[in-house]
């Protein structure tokens, strides 16, 4: 006779008679306390027969079930009979639904082979150039269409947007662009005091923010405030079925939600950045004052001898082209965003990182597209 | 063990003059009434009236602005984490839309309580999982992930992770909506089984008559303009002796449908 007793709820005892191994259960079994092991009741025994007994139990559920399932498989494995007579019926009805459960379960083989992967990738890629160029050729063609209906277009959503992206933004391009200042002159200021070119600081300053940093900056700082708002309220609309909403009156999702959007940040951007160029050159001012006793009057005639409007016209418009590029690629993830939470997610990383990519590509054509016209 | 409801001590629920709200706005008071144990309980009232904000404060989703939840006879309104923990252990709840998380699939949606309460080992709790699976009727789909099955199929794998620490007391929010009636009818199969069977308390939130007269064994009645409860009692008893017009017109819509069967 063995006897484990592994704690006060669920208790199980066994005793041997001549091959019949007789197994009583009592307490209370509850799924989330510890049960007895079957294995370790049975141990190295080897009895012809198995006999449940458990009218001492007061309370059962699934760990019940489980203990009679081992039991089962146990003596499925070593040939003993399993005699569950005293069962009752619906713990018997219960142990069946398991057992068959654990039959009919056949995992669900998602691996593929290498070929497979590298086929469906590249396939996947294809499709979604041609998603962003159909997306793009639909933008244009719904801007077209607005342009003769300008009644049609959504003032009102496209004033709140340019809100948002705009005036919300101000805080943080201000911190920002005064730190780019900042830096870009401490960095600037090593190099020229060797030569003793400290005035020449200013005009470090004022070129590389009016025709690079501004924009650049306001692009960035927008693409992950801004792009990524567009992708994840596109996104979670997609999943309320609301943009399917809008589809089956006949509205485009592109014309209701993305044009507003677009043209909200390709009208703020540049105005953004232009304030990004004044203050990343005030944050300049500072340095140049504070590192190198250069009063803000000669900084600022010194400047205006290298910057001219056309420097200032260079950087507005790559940053409407920004603008343009963040909106894209915020609306486009957004309504390409799976529905679910996990997609809404993805689609918003996607977003940031798509824009902040395109960005880059599209300033180094811009320099090349400049430097030709000898701007 | 020490955090295990303890035995016999009270009704499964009782509610002492609940007060329901958020954004310092009033949407349900004095709210009194005891559910016993194995008792199959609706929820009911037309739209808006509050049944789902109750639901929310019952499971402890909202905080109640005044009164007492109690569990078995221990509060769980103004209980400690620890007892609270233990309390939520004994609950299974199923959302309007089943609320499976979308990076798992339906196992290990099922498998996430059991890994968080019990001492289980992965096999068994992959045994279960798949049991509790295969009793909603979800054999097979073991391995999908939620956006890949229909939306009778997630409300049903949210109840089966709902009954996966198989629990005292569960919550059901709307479990008809958006399923058809052979599914919804099937569903209360499965409710009524699950309280035959282990002495589960039911509580449902819902205003589909045909589950209510089905399954109910008492009913609450909530009403908007009332805030608070109207009607308590025996559905079938409800419709024949009460006198107020708003439980009646409700609950006579019934008699319509069994009239044209």
């Amino acid at each position: 006779m063995s006897d484990v007793a592994e704690n006060l709820n669920a208790r199980v005892s066994a005793t041997t008679d001549a091959g019949l191994l007789e197994v009583t259960l009592s307490g209370v079994w509850r799924i989330t306390e510890t049960r007895p092991s079957w294995n370790d009741l049975v141990g190295s025994q080897r009895p012809a027969r198995v006999r449940v007994r458990m009218e001492e139990v007061k309370k059962w559920d699934s760990s019940l079930l489980l203990f009679l399932f081992d039991l089962q498989q146990w003596s499925r494995a070593n040939g003993a009979g399993c005699d569950f007579e005293a069962v009752p019926a619906k713990v018997r009805a219960l142990a069946e639904q398991l057992a068959a459960s654990h039959e009919t379960s056949v995992p669900f083989d998602r691996s593929e082979s290498f070929l497979t992967g590298v086929g469906l990738a590249t396939q996947d890629a294809r499709r979604k150039w041609a998603e962003i160029l159909s997306f793009v050729g639909e933008c244009v063609l719904s801007a077209a269409r607005i342009t003769r209906l300008p009644g049609k277009f959504r003032w009102r959503d496209c004033l709140d947007e340019a809100q948002q992206c705009g005036a919300m933004a101000l805080p943080i391009v201000s911190l920002v662009s005064v730190l780019v200042g900042v830096t870009l002159a401490y960095t600037g200021a090593i190099a020229l005091r060797q030569y003793g070119g400290d005035i020449y600081i200013a005009d470090l300053i004022g070129l590389s923010m009016v025709r690079e940093m501004g924009a650049l900056m306001t692009a960035v700082v927008l693409a992950g405030r801004t792009g990524a708002a567009f992708a994840a309220t596109l996104g979670n609309m997609k999943a309320n079925e609301e943009i399917d909403a809008l589809e089956t009156l006949g509205i485009p999702a592109v014309q209701f939600l993305v044009l507003p959007r677009l043209l909200a940040l390709g009208l703020m951007m540049p105005l953004l950045a232009l304030y990004a160029n004044a203050l990343g050159i005030v944050g300049g001012i500072m340095v140049a004052y504070g590192l190198l006793a250069i009063p803000p009057t000669a900084f600022w005639a010194e400047m205006l001898t290298t910057v001219d409007l056309s420097d200032v016209a260079t950087g507005v418009i790559k940053a409407g082209a920004f603008g343009l590029i963040v909106g894209l690629a915020g609306c486009l993830r957004g309504l390409q965003a799976e529905r679910s939470a996990a997609g809404v997610g993805r689609a918003a990383t996607s977003a940031v990182v798509t824009a902040i990519l395109l960005i880059i590509v599209a300033d180094a054509i811009f320099a090349v597209i400049f430097n030709v016209l000898g701007l | 063990m020490n955090d295990a409801p303890p035995k016999d001590a009270g009704p499964a629920i009782e509610v002492k003059n609940l007060e329901c709200g958020y954004d310092g706005k009033v949407v349900l008071k004095n709210i009194s009434f005891t559910i016993p144990r194995g008792e199959i309980f609706f929820i009911i009232g037309g739209s808006g009236c509050g049944k789902s904000t109750l639901l929310r404060h019952l499971v402890g989703l909202n905080a109640p602005t005044a009164g007492t939840v109690k569990f078995f006879g221990r509060s769980f309104t103004e209980s400690d984490i620890t007892t609270r923990r233990a309390l939520l252990k004994t609950f299974g709840m199923l959302f309007q839309s089943g609320a499976l998380w979308s990076s798992l699939s339906l196992r290990q949606n099922v498998a996430l309580p059991l890994e968080e309460y019990t001492a289980l080992s992965a096999r068994e709790i992959q045994e279960i999982a798949t049991f509790k699976l295969a009793q909603v009727g979800l054999g097979g789909f073991e391995d999908y992930y939620p956006a890949e099955i229909s939306g009778g199929m997630k409300k049903r794998a949210g109840l089966a992770r709902a009954l996966a620490l198989d629990p005292e007391i569960v919550f059901f929010d709307e479990p008809s909506a958006g399923l058809d009636p052979v599914t919804s009818r099937k569903l209360d199969e499965l409710i009524r089984q699950i309280r035959d069977t282990f002495g589960t308390t039911i509580v449902v939130v819902s205003h589909e008559l045909a589950s209510i007269f089905d399954l109910a064994d008492r009913v609450l009645m909530l009403d908007r303009t009332e805030q608070g409860v109207i009607a308590e009692g025996n559905p079938r008893e409800l419709a024949k002796t009460s006198r107020d017009p708003r439980v009646t017109e409700f609950l006579r819509r019934a008699d319509l449908l069994s009239e044209s069967k």
